[in-house]
């Protein structure tokens, strides 16, 4: 899936993450994480979002991501929402891709 | 045995902390809402976030219900989306007529199909919410065999008779007899609407001990503090608990001995008083007053 | 490296000097107290000075000496940065403060530690600012965390030498009379300070309420004190005491504490004459709430409570449920305004409460505990120190001292905290060892102790769910994920003091994350 411009998903609230994603010119993945919980997550969550990318074929994108404690299943729907967002798909989304 | 349904607990789609939250409070159905309780510029999020959340989170043996939004809105890519992430009951919102459950139960059919998932496992629920659906309740109840209940929203329903909700109840009393008679034809359940002053601890009570008279399977939630009020409304007496213990030991020896005939003391006791009995000890177990399976 | 029984890490130089946790009955010896210096006062000689520099002067304090506070104004205290401000002025260096705690008020001490001006503390905890300046290792000597019985006990038997005791008064008169009753920063007990003041060489009481002569009722008497100085204000009356203590509605709290109330009603400590301490947290405080209506459809009354004292305590008591408040503590305006109204509230002080090396305290007496926790891991061990990174930010407390004594404890917790499990292999710092505790009961259920095979036993019917410790570990890490271990240095920035002194843990400065 190809990114076409900037966009966010989720809220800095507890239990939450924010995911804001865009086009990386450099073409790769850079993922900078700010975290409430670094030391026992941090590894955990880029591993998600790097997974969640890897699913929908994104292979160039900046992400930055403000976590407060979310979840691996909310770090992924957040991910979801942001790539989608950004790439401008909003109809037919392929639920067993995504599982 | 058929499912309880005292509790069914609302839980907005955006918030992740409730959702990951939502299996502790011992609610008998959980209701994932993508409607109201989130705004049009999050309908996505709402989704992909409810759609994980049931895929990887442990309910329980909770009921897991999501409130989708209209058909002509976002309500086609929530059937597939929830379909897709297992939920078992679609409840589809402002049901005014027949045709709107033939509508949702066709797609549900084709996202079935579509995802893989085994035809008619997924079941619907309607809300009502107006003059129309409450007039059209009857046919409503019966329009398909997903439905497995109908539930009053009272505040679009007031809103739309021109009214506002009172603390006795009133206003109401013509949609809930409704909705229950509708319910019961169709031999499906009856949920009623929310209560939504959550600090109104004695108002709460008056109105679930009402809705209990009145015959409804439960009540809808907004807050987990109201559970184990519910419950306690609901849950039998020791005195009912005792005599349908009663009734169900003399079902059972009437099985034992391969007779149709139940009797308790030896009188004889018929279907009706039976299927109470049945309900009162289900009750009794969920209420924790007896053990899970036993008859006291 | 010397391990202890419970399998921590204490390196040599400190298990040489301390001794290390042996289990929680293990030291029973007679020991002779310690004793204070005397400094009598004769009928023409004055105990009013004019300033806090004065006073210090007049108490000769000296570098490298030991000065202690008590922590009755929690985060309304301006006595011991008040204090402090004068000592660093006046170019002491080198001392050792033993507070009974420590708050977030007292962030200035960070300033203090590293101009070397404060070089030794002792403490029952470290909140947040000054919890985490120290984890990250700004004292050469590591801090000694003692429990509340612990820290009396080692007052009493010298192990904490007071060269002088800082005594914020709510009131005095000018012969040193003190009581928390009354004046603007009324705390009601002085519980902890009463132990400072029998075995500390000098006393001296600041105060911003000098009341005719003789102040009563008498908390501490005029015999322990030495000086008394007049400031402004010793306190803000709003961080001393809440207005009311209420009961959360937190509903994740409440199940935890219906889970609670319903096991302790269930249990044979629940008959008429019980007696419990409740923690003021907020799942443990709502197990009050649900008690009380256990109480009421029972027909049972508890014959005592004690600790921290909150306005449901004080509910209870005025009501009838409750005979006696034993009051070390309060955390609220109501439970100060009782204690000075209702005779059935008694103040006692922190050796009285809960010492192991007393003559018996009053936790021995305790049927029911329910206490809180950072962290527990599936050995029960209890953490209310560090938080799951590691750093400083809790308190001891009573924690080990309630548990170690009363008959069941109870630790109420969250399973998970946002995505933080609160039920884990490890914990990173053991204040209470697990063979105190005897159930651990979250919102997805109770674990109770194998060795309480009693309780499992007369728990079995109980209408709540029960797992294994594991069980409740393993739950939480399928929520949350398995979280990675926090990385340590070497470096030692606390010492963990059980009650009887030998040390259960040390606290060491984390490391950098590992990405």
């Amino acid at each position: 899936m190809r990114l076409q411009h900037q966009a966010i998903a989720g809220t800095t609230e507890s239990s939450d993450i924010q995911i804001m994603i865009e086009p990386n010119v450099e073409n790769e993945i850079a993922i900078n994480l700010d975290s409430s919980v670094q030391f026992q997550f941090g590894k955990q969550i880029k591993q998600v979002i790097q997974d969640t990318l890897t699913k929908l074929g994104v292979t160039s994108a900046n992400i930055k991501a403000i976590d407060r404690g979310a979840l691996d299943c909310t770090v992924k729907a957040r991910t979801l929402t942001a790539i989608y967002r950004a790439a401008d798909v909003t109809d037919e989304i392929d639920w067993q891709v995504i599982d | 045995m058929q499912r309880l349904r005292t509790t069914m607990m609302f839980l907005p789609g955006m918030n992740p902390a409730m959702l990951r939250d939502a299996g502790i409070y011992g609610a008998d159905a959980l209701m994932f809402d993508l409607e109201d309780a989130v705004s049009p510029a999050q309908k996505d999020a709402a989704r992909f976030l409810v759609h994980e959340a049931l895929r990887t989170l442990d309910y329980g043996s909770a009921e897991t219900v999501v409130r989708i939004n209209e058909l002509e809105t976002h309500g086609r890519q929530d059937i597939f989306a929830m379909v897709d992430a297992g939920a078992q009951v679609i409840r589809l919102p402002k049901t005014e007529t027949p045709q709107d459950i033939i509508d949702v139960a066709q797609v549900i059919s084709t996202a079935e199909t579509r995802l893989g998932k085994p035809a008619g496992s997924t079941k619907m629920m309607a809300a009502i919410e107006s003059a129309e659906g409450v007039l059209n309740a009857r046919e409503i109840a019966k329009a398909s065999d997903r439905l497995v209940g109908i539930a009053l929203g009272a505040e679009d329903y007031v809103t739309n008779l021109q009214t506002k909700r009172y603390p006795d109840g009133q206003e109401l009393a013509f949609g809930r007899a409704m909705i229950l008679h509708a319910a019961r034809a169709a031999g499906i359940d009856a949920i009623d609407t929310v209560y939504s002053d959550v600090e109104n601890e004695a108002g709460f009570r008056a109105e679930v001990a009402l809705i209990k008279e009145l015959g409804f399977n439960g009540k809808s939630v907004i807050n987990p503090r109201q559970i184990p009020i519910v419950k306690e409304i609901f849950a039998p007496t020791q005195v009912e608990i005792y005599q349908a213990s009663r009734v169900i030991k003399g079902l059972e020896e009437a099985k034992a001995k391969g007779s149709g005939v139940i009797s308790v003391d030896g009188k004889m006791v018929d279907k009706p008083i039976v299927e109470r009995a049945q309900r009162v000890m289900q009750l009794a177990a969920a209420s924790g007053l007896v053990k899970q399976g036993g008859n006291n | 490296m010397v391990k202890n029984t419970i399998g921590r890490e204490i390196p040599t130089e400190f298990a040489d000097k301390y001794g290390v946790f042996k289990g929680a009955w293990a030291k029973k010896s007679a020991y002779q107290t310690a004793a204070a210096q005397v400094h009598p006062v004769q009928p023409t000689d004055s105990k009013l000075v004019a300033s806090i520099h004065d006073v210090i002067e007049k108490v000769g304090l000296k570098d490298g000496m030991t000065i202690s506070f008590h922590h009755h104004f929690r985060e309304g205290d301006y006595v011991m940065n008040l204090v402090l401000a004068e000592i660093a002025k006046m170019g002491i260096k080198n001392l050792s403060i033993a507070p009974s705690s420590i708050a977030n008020v007292h962030e200035p001490l960070i300033d203090y530690i590293k101009s070397g001006v404060v070089t030794n503390i002792t403490s029952s905890g470290l909140r947040d600012k000054v919890g985490a300046a120290i984890s990250s290792g700004i004292m050469k000597n590591p801090v000694v965390i003692r429990s509340h019985g612990g820290r009396a006990r080692a007052i009493k038997a010298g192990d904490i030498h007071i060269d002088v005791a800082f005594i914020g008064a709510p009131s005095t008169d000018e012969y040193g009379n003190i009581n928390g009753y009354h004046g603007n920063a009324i705390c009601g007990s002085l519980g902890y300070a009463q132990v400072d003041a029998k075995y500390a060489d000098r006393v001296v009481a600041i105060t911003d309420n000098l009341v005719p002569y003789p102040n009563t009722p008498i908390s501490i008497p005029q015999t322990d004190v030495d000086y008394i100085v007049q400031v402004d204000k010793i306190g803000d009356p709003d961080g001393i005491a809440r207005g009311a203590t209420r009961f959360t509605k937190n509903p994740k709290e409440l199940i935890i504490a219906e889970y609670a109330a319903k096991l302790i009603e269930y249990s044979r400590y629940f008959k008429d004459g019980f007696s419990f301490q409740t923690g003021s947290g907020g799942a443990s405080l709502a197990v009050t709430r649900f008690l009380k209506a256990a109480m009421l459809k029972h027909k049972i009354k508890a014959s005592f409570a004690i600790g921290g004292i909150t306005q449901p305590m004080v509910e209870l008591l005025e009501e009838g449920l409750v005979n006696k408040l034993l009051d070390v503590q309060d955390f609220d305006k109501r439970s100060a305004d009782s204690i000075r109204e209702n005779e059935n509230h008694y103040e006692i002080d922190a050796e009285m409460y809960a010492s192991p090396f007393a003559k018996g305290a009053v936790v021995n007496q305790v049927d029911v505990a329910v206490l809180s926790a950072l962290e527990i891991d599936t050995q029960f061990n209890v953490n209310v120190m560090t938080g799951s990174d590691g750093v400083i930010r809790g308190a001891s407390g009573g924690h080990c001292d309630t548990a170690a004594a009363s008959k069941m404890t109870v630790v109420v917790a969250p399973l998970i905290r946002g995505r933080i499990p609160t039920i884990v292999d490890q914990v990173n710092t053991v204040i209470t060892p697990g063979e105190s505790i005897d159930v651990v009961v979250t919102e997805y259920g109770i674990a109770i102790n194998p060795k309480r095979k009693d309780l499992i036993d007369a728990l079995q019917n109980l209408d709540v769910p029960q797992l294994t410790i594991e069980a409740l570990k393993a739950k939480a890490y399928a929520i949350v994920g398995t979280p990675q271990s926090i990385v340590y240095t070497d470096q030692v920035v606390a010492l963990i003091e059980y009650r009887d002194g030998s040390l259960i843990d040390v606290v060491r400065k984390p490391g950098e994350i590992d990405e």
